[in-house]
């Protein structure tokens, strides 16, 4: 499916920021923002909501642990109990750093295994983008043009308004 | 048009725009490999072939090609092990310590730290698993059920804490250095001319495109990595002290050991970040980046680490008087005085005495000086490790067992291989990937630099937005109070 984008470059992140603010408020709705780096605020002013990642974080890190504690209470006091430096079978203390690792190994993992789904990153031999240049220098702002023919014209003057040095169109196929 | 704050440095000099960072990073990647950069290759690969050769040799005849004997049965594959995972500690410490306290100057750093931390770990593991004699059954560690008897690995043992330690550490660092890269190989991508360089870092970027959302996911997810790895650094080297303090060996057998093992391991770790560093910055002309700043920022976190440790020789040998414990008292009489004076004494010197000069400011400024004294501090490190293994095993409770411990031409070999295989992927890195986080090094370029107007927040309606036909103007002039909150 072929979706026609109108897309503004910005030079500076503050002119960016309140564009974002002054668009939203005149009703045009913002597909998305490309920049070089994570700009700060902009997900307040794209209305963005905070990332539940640490939930998930934290759950993973609980599986790990639990996984751990499992593993090593069930392999050395249930499965083959043996005396080992006259210690109980089921040695607790001993047991804390490996279960630490284990927290750490399946809170990292899952969080970020987590992160590549839900961001849709995975290795790809083309990368279709906006505009090259918001790995660069600049920050796009894409918004979506519906069939209306004085759409672009429109947007690009409120664009302009709003700090744009140049306003773009892109024909994108998305599946 | 650049203006200086009167209160902060710049992170980054030489009035750089974005399009300059991205141009100064990718310039090495993007350029046919230069002479300098093959003969230091040519070297690194010689180095990897002594290590092949001697791994060889160790592999078709045995552990017996190693100066181990029945009294000294650890020695210089430990050393090494130690030494290794130690200088990788300081890439975690810049990544992950230095962002949870916000240092902003970590950025530019970062990058290069952690690859070095990634190269280290894989020489590290070399050591104990090529120790275990047959390699290939490496994986008898994990705990996998087998058919041979003892059904379980032993959680109780160190040795295991270990195997989870390093190989959670490695994956784990492998991962936050990854995430680090994807938005920088997007930009090398979107830059690339080759139709093969092209594909190759579209694949490694993952399709990268730098969306909002995207950013705002990435940055969550480098802050909770950065929560884990801190307190996983700590626990790595702690667990590796365990080898040693759980024992009941003289010298071996003391509480200090994990902050004075953690202390140890930045101190070696800085002085090898250093001396990269130091030779990264001219080779591929990143001394706006990594600056005068830097050296002496990093040359103080060498000194305060180097300063623990020295205080940790002083308390050992304290504590053994102190315990009125005959053995543990020879052990460190012994170490000073006994047939091993000179590497006690070169520990001393390098990891004791060597720190304190950075106390003077032009030695803290001095590039030929830090580098000087990175590569001593290396060499102490090396030291302190030998000292603590060799010198405790070699004089046991049985005098009758006494011996010395020589190393043979292969576990020289093999540690000087090591190093060649350090480089050769260091070298590898430093080609192919950007040394520098350019995504990271963007978000502070204008740190210190008051360059336009600063936004402050969504509801500071009072605004007026600069039209983009005007140029963009200086809202607030040098010398007046500039708004930080924005940065901080």
């Amino acid at each position: 499916m072929t979706k026609r984008f109108a897309l503004g470059i910005f030079d500076d992140e503050d002119v960016l920021l309140h564009a974002i603010e002054n668009i939203r408020a005149a009703g045009v709705k913002i597909h998305d923002v490309f920049s070089p780096y994570p700009v700060h605020g902009i997900d307040d002013a794209l209305g963005i909501e905070r990332s539940r990642l640490p939930i998930a974080a934290f759950f993973f890190g609980l599986t790990g642990l639990s996984f751990a504690l499992w593993m090593q209470i069930y392999m050395l006091g249930f499965d083959w109990p043996m005396i080992i430096g006259g210690k109980p079978h089921i040695a607790l203390p001993a047991f804390i750093p490996v279960s630490f690792e284990m927290t750490v190994l399946f809170c990292a993992h899952g969080m970020v295994l987590t992160f590549f789904t839900i961001s849709k990153l995975y290795p790809r031999w083309k990368v279709p983008v906006m505009d090259v240049r918001a790995t660069d220098d600049k920050f796009v702002m894409a918004i979506e043009l519906k069939d209306d023919a004085s759409e672009l014209s429109r947007l690009t003057q409120l664009l302009r308004e709003n700090g744009a040095s140049e306003v773009n169109e892109k024909e994108m196929t998305q599946k | 048009m650049q203006h200086v704050s009167p209160v902060r440095e710049p992170l980054v000099t030489g009035g750089k725009t974005y399009h300059d960072i991205t141009q100064d990073v990718c310039r090495q990647v993007e350029a046919k490999p230069n002479i300098r950069w093959m003969a230091a290759l040519s070297v690194a690969l010689f180095f990897l072939g002594i290590f092949f050769y001697s791994v060889y040799r160790t592999l078709w005849y045995g552990i017996g090609e190693w100066g181990l004997n029945k009294t000294v049965g650890w020695a210089w594959d430990i050393t090494n092990f130690v030494w290794w995972v130690g200088i990788g500690h300081a890439g975690t410490l810049i990544s992950a310590v230095l962002l949870l306290f916000r240092q902003k100057w970590r950025s530019s750093i970062n990058r290069a730290a952690e690859a070095m931390t990634i190269f280290a770990v894989i020489c590290a593991a070399m050591f104990p698993v090529l120790h275990m004699g047959r390699p290939w059954l490496a994986y008898w560690v994990f705990p996998f059920q087998n058919t041979f008897g003892s059904l379980w690995v032993n959680f109780n043992s160190p040795l295991l804490w270990d195997v989870f330690a390093i190989s959670t550490y490695f994956s784990v660092s492998l991962v936050f250095w990854y995430i680090g890269l994807i938005p920088d190989f997007a930009t090398i991508r979107d830059r690339a001319k080759g139709p093969i360089a092209k594909r190759a870092y579209a694949l490694l970027s993952f399709g990268w495109k730098g969306s909002a959302k995207a950013w705002s996911r990435y940055e969550t997810v480098s802050l909770i990595l950065a929560g884990v790895a801190t307190p996983l650094v700590l626990s790595v080297h702690t667990i590796v002290s365990m080898d040693f303090a759980t024992s009941v060996v003289p010298g071996w057998h003391t509480t200090i050991f994990p902050p004075y093992f953690v202390a140890g391991a930045i101190f070696s770790g800085f002085a090898m970040v250093l001396t990269l560093m130091l030779i990264t910055r001219v080779v591929f002309k990143l001394e706006d980046y990594i600056t005068i700043e830097h050296i002496a920022l990093m040359n103080k976190i060498m000194m305060i680490t180097g300063s623990i440790v020295g205080v940790a020789y002083i308390t050992e040998f304290f504590i053994a008087w102190y315990s009125q414990v005959e053995f543990e008292q020879y052990a460190f009489i012994n170490r000073a005085t006994g047939p091993y004076w000179w590497a006690y004494a070169s520990m001393m010197t390098c990891n004791v005495i060597t720190p304190q000069l950075v106390w003077f400011r032009r030695i803290r400024y001095s590039i030929p000086a830090t580098f000087i004294l990175s590569i001593i501090v290396n060499i102490g490190m090396w030291f302190e490790r030998f000292v603590i293994i060799v010198t405790s095993l070699h004089r046991d409770y049985l005098p009758s067992s006494w011996v010395m411990f020589s190393p043979t031409w292969v576990d020289i070999g093999i540690y000087v291989g090591t190093l060649g295989l350090f480089f050769t992927l260091f070298l590898l890195f430093a080609k192919f990937f950007p040394v520098v986080n350019m995504a990271e090094v963007k978000t502070i370029l204008k740190y210190g630099v008051d360059n336009g107007p600063t936004y402050t927040g969504h509801h500071g309606h009072g605004h007026q937005v600069t039209p983009a036909h005007q140029p963009v103007a200086p809202a607030i002039p040098a010398s007046a109070p500039v708004n930080y909150n924005k940065h901080d």
